[in-house]
């Protein structure tokens, strides 16, 4: 079957039944998106599908229709995304094994909500466990990622 | 020599337990530095310095960051000690976690395990603390714990840095025919203002490696630092913002199949029968494989996917077999009541405890019991290893703590010398101490079921909090004399708890018996900075059967909730403020005062609260530093909120202070994620818990505001992974007493009040 993922084309042959998290990481090589849970409770997984975030550990590969894009696409060459700036410029990341899946929420909430409250906030990031407890960080990012994006707009 | 090097290994491995013995080493043997790996592996025109620097002819300058990085910024940390005396800017070096190799020792891991606590300054303590730390060169242990890894590479990876720097000047002096004294660096570039000459690092590097090492180097004074002292920008930052393959899961490699494991629920024991004959129909399974470690009995799963590894495993069926060990909560608490019941040993003992309470008058007295369950480290990437078996060589990948030691566990699991094993480390989606050897001695026996094929095994997140290294459970039993004026007289506090060293030792070297008391099960209680005339704190080994190891700040993690729970009921019972009564029985260690002031000061502590609100406190010294931690909590309609955290730690030298900011705000999350409510539970021999749905840490909604001052007063640097953990369960309780009047001696709290 064909996927387009980050903008590519990519051709696999997997069991339709197989969670698009593993037929993204095995087959197509494309690592980005973590693992963590496998039950979609923890957002490790998250990648964008026409927009909307999804827990690809619990997607199976055989429905998915539309456009994906994971962490490795959101860069455009190397100018980072808006999100991702602005994870760099707070320091974000500890182990950063959850922060794939943080942005990838993040960006999907921004791309919804221009000037995110704290409740937004809240509601759109609550299935992204952070184990290492970067929240205060992760707040503020979002916060400096929703002024840059209408400072750029 | 080598032998006396290679027994050492063998025979004394963890703690001051598994020392005990002693071994005679010479000076000779200490003092002498091992070989540099980095020498093996040089490119054409590449050149090293010394285990940790080495120049390409590119001008590329690699650090050597030889600590597992999984997530407190070690590398960063690491790589900003060779920059400074290097003189060239951060963000110019390329970092690497580098080669498994004994010189790369943790020497200060182990200096704190002697019987003496952290602000004893005594000759004896520092002779203890040197010979402590001569062991872990002797053994070679490459180990990232005990938050130790920047005060071990504080002079070490300073002096690298100065020394290559000084080759460097020496060589362009050469080159130029000019005194070193007139060179400067710009970047990685020497140059020679006057003459207008300049070469790179890396047109240098070959004849700089030549020149002899300086026999000493002069270190930059504090006051003359650029860097340290001062927050850096990550160097792994952005690997992490745009989800770079950088992770033990993330590995790839050509022709590699995929797997997971199922072990045994019931540990230790051998399955009884089983049947495969579902697993094995899985479309994709390649092989399953028998595991029979001393880790515990299971299966390994090859297959062509990760996914039909973990369909595979699902449908194992076996008759797992019988506990021998306490197989439920009612027998575990039995159990520690037993071990509660004996002497245990006595890790302090001042004044005589016995005789101060034969005549107490009852109504001075206060006693109570204290208990915290079994928890999981849940790292956020689980458990996994890649291993290939070719030519008789074993090649492992893996996000590991101790590489020296998973090459020689993994190896010998499947017949081999270290020698004929590589180990390389990966970035750690997480460690808080879980990551042990069994991810790779389980690979390793599997890769050499399909030889000359790689096998990433990935373990599901059910395995993962099924088969950890957890939390010891532990149980406390306190009793305290008062005086007239509501300071406590004599403190005696008994804790049982099983010893993670003698559970590690039962995994990784089965034949020898730690001796000796484990000095764990009293961490965070035994070597407070309080002085109380008569204070005991006994701990006892209650043997539960369940493995049990490192978890974030190890002893300190319970012995935290239980001394400073106790202290806040003591002050209550004596009608004291709890900080106020702090400064008081810490009046002999002004950094611990100085930080019970700060935090109480940023807290506005004492200030009357409105209705709804309460505040807490708790300190803990474990790793060297001093940490005072103030929780406030409001009722509201869905529960009790955690509002705000305000965080002061004295850590002696501040060499980062934005991941230390970081770690302490990181450390109190995973404290409080426990305290609130994290258990790990027992029905027939097997854990109850499965995945997050059932054992979950806190999430972004219930995340409290924080303050974090950082303080360097002590004169010792102490650490900091750990540190913002121990105290925050008991801050957190005890605020929930000053809001509702409800002392809660048992974690998780979640069994007795309910959070928003
Ligand atoms: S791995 Fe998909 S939500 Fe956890
Ligand atoms: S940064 Fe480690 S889990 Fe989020």
């Amino acid at each position: 079957m064909r996927l387009t993922v980050d903008g590519r084309e990519i051709e696999i042959d997997p069991d339709p039944e197989m969670p698009l998290l593993w037929a993204l990481r095995d087959l197509a090589g494309i690592t980005g998106p973590k693992f963590g849970c496998g039950i979609a409770a923890c957002g490790a997984c998250t990648v964008l599908v026409d927009g909307v975030p999804v827990r690809s550990c619990s997607l199976p590969v055989g429905g998915v229709e539309g456009d994906i894009v994971t962490i490795e696409g959101l860069a455009d060459g190397d100018t980072l995304s808006a999100v991702q700036q602005a994870w760099l410029d707070e320091q974000v990341a500890q182990c950063g094994y959850c922060q794939a899946g943080q942005i990838m929420s993040a960006t999907a909430l921004l791309d919804e909500v221009s000037d995110p409250t704290d409740e937004d906030i809240d509601n759109a990031m609550g299935g992204n466990l952070c184990r290492c407890g970067t929240y205060p960080r992760i707040r503020a990012a979002i916060k400096r990622a929703a002024a840059m994006k209408l400072a750029r707009a | 020599m080598a032998s006396i090097g290679k027994i050492a290994r063998r025979t004394f491995l963890i703690g001051a337990a598994a020392i005990a013995g002693g071994v005679a080493v010479g000076y000779w043997y200490v003092s002498r530095p091992y070989d540099n790996p980095l020498e093996d592996d040089l490119a054409e025109g590449e050149a090293t310095f010394n285990p940790f620097v080495k120049i390409a002819s590119d001008n590329i300058v690699t650090v050597i960051a030889p600590r597992a990085e999984m997530g407190q910024g070690i590398s960063t940390t690491l790589a900003a000690f060779v920059a400074e005396e290097l003189g060239v800017p951060l963000e110019e070096l390329t970092v690497e976690h580098g080669p498994t190799s004994f010189a790369y020792y943790n020497g200060t891991m182990m200096e704190e395990s002697g019987p003496f606590p952290w602000f004893d300054d005594s000759l004896l303590a520092s002779i203890a603390r040197d010979a402590f730390s001569t062991v872990g060169k002797v053994l070679g242990l490459q180990a990232t714990g005990g938050s130790a890894s920047t005060r071990d590479g504080f002079e070490r990876m300073r002096q690298a840095g100065a020394a290559a720097r000084h080759m460097l000047l020496a060589a362009a002096a050469d080159r130029f025919d000019v005194p070193a004294g007139q060179l400067e660096t710009v970047g990685r570039t020497v140059v020679h203002k006057a003459s207008g000459k300049s070469a790179t690092f890396g047109e240098l590097a070959v004849d700089a490696a030549k020149m002899s090492p300086p026999s000493s180097v002069k270190l930059k004074d504090k006051a003359d630092w650029t860097l340290l002292g001062k927050p850096q920008k990550r160097v792994d930052m952005l690997a992490k913002v745009t989800g770079a393959p950088i992770f033990g899961v993330d590995v790839m490699l050509p022709d590699m199949l995929f797997g997971t494991v199922k072990m045994n629920p019931v540990f230790w024991q051998k399955p009884a029968s089983v049947d495969l004959s579902k697993a094995e129909a899985v479309k994709g399974v390649v092989k399953i494989v028998p595991l029979d470690t001393t880790y515990g009995h299971g299966f390994g799963v090859i297959a062509e996917n990760t996914w039909a590894a973990f369909r595979a495993a699902d449908l194992i069926e076996a008759d797992w077999g019988k506990p021998d060990f306490p197989a439920d909560g009612a027998a575990v608490n039995e159990a520690l009541n037993a071990a509660l019941a004996t002497d245990g040993s006595r890790l302090r003992d001042d004044g005589d405890v016995d005789v101060a309470f034969a005549d107490a008058p009852a109504d001075s007295v206060l006693e109570a019991e204290y208990a915290v369950p079994f928890l999981a480290h849940i790292c956020m990437e689980p458990m996994n290893a890649t291993a290939r078996f070719k030519d008789g060589k074993l090649e492992l990948w893996a996000p590991n703590q101790m590489p020296t030691l998973v090459e020689y566990l993994s190896g010998a699991a499947i017949g081999l010398e270290s020698a004929n094993v590589t180990a390389h480390t990966t970035s750690l989606g997480g460690g808080f101490g879980r990551r042990e050897a069994d991810t790779t001695i389980y690979a390793a026996i599997m890769a050499k079921e399909v030889e000359g094929r790689p096998v990433k095994v990935i373990w599901s997140r059910e395995e993962d909090v099924r088969h950890d290294s957890y939390r010891p459970a532990a149980k406390g039993r306190f009793r305290a004399r008062l005086n007239q004026d509501g300071l406590p007289a004599a403190l005696d506090m008994r804790i049982a708890a099983p010893s993670v060293v003698a559970s590690v030792m039962r995994r990784t070297f089965p034949s020898l018996s730690p001796a000796g008391p484990d000095g764990t099960i009293t961490q965070g209680s035994h070597d407070q900075p309080y002085t109380i005339a008569d204070y005991r704190v006994s701990g006892a080994k209650a043997d539960l059967g369940v493995p049990v190891g490192f978890w974030r700040s190890v002893g300190n993690s319970f012995n935290g909730f239980f001394h400073e729970g106790f202290m806040d009921e003591i002050a209550t019972k004596g009608g004291l403020d709890p900080v106020e009564m702090r400064r008081k029985l810490m009046a002999a260690h002004p950094a611990a005062v100085k930080v019970v002031d700060k935090v109480a000061e940023m807290a506005n502590w004492g200030e009357p609260l409105p209705a709804g609100r309460g505040k807490g406190f708790a300190f803990t010294l474990s790793f060297g530093s001093w940490v005072g931690e103030i929780v406030q909590v409001a009722e509201t309609d869905a529960g009790i909120r955690v509002e705000k955290v305000w965080i002061a730690a004295d850590v002696g030298t501040a060499i980062d202070p934005g991941i230390i900011e970081a770690q302490l705000t990181s450390g109190a999350i995973f404290g409080l994620s426990a305290a609130m409510g994290q258990e790990i539970t027992f029905a027939n021999g097997m854990v109850e818990q499965s995945n997050f749905h059932d054992f979950d840490a806190m999430r972004i909604h219930q995340c409290p505001e924080f303050e974090v001052a950082i303080l360097e007063n002590y004169h010792r640097m102490g650490g900091v992974g750990e540190i913002g953990t121990p105290p925050a369960a008991p801050a957190l309780a005890n605020a929930i007493f000053a809001l509702t009047g409800k002392r809660i001696r048992a974690l998780p709290l979640s069994r007795e009040v309910s959070f928003a």
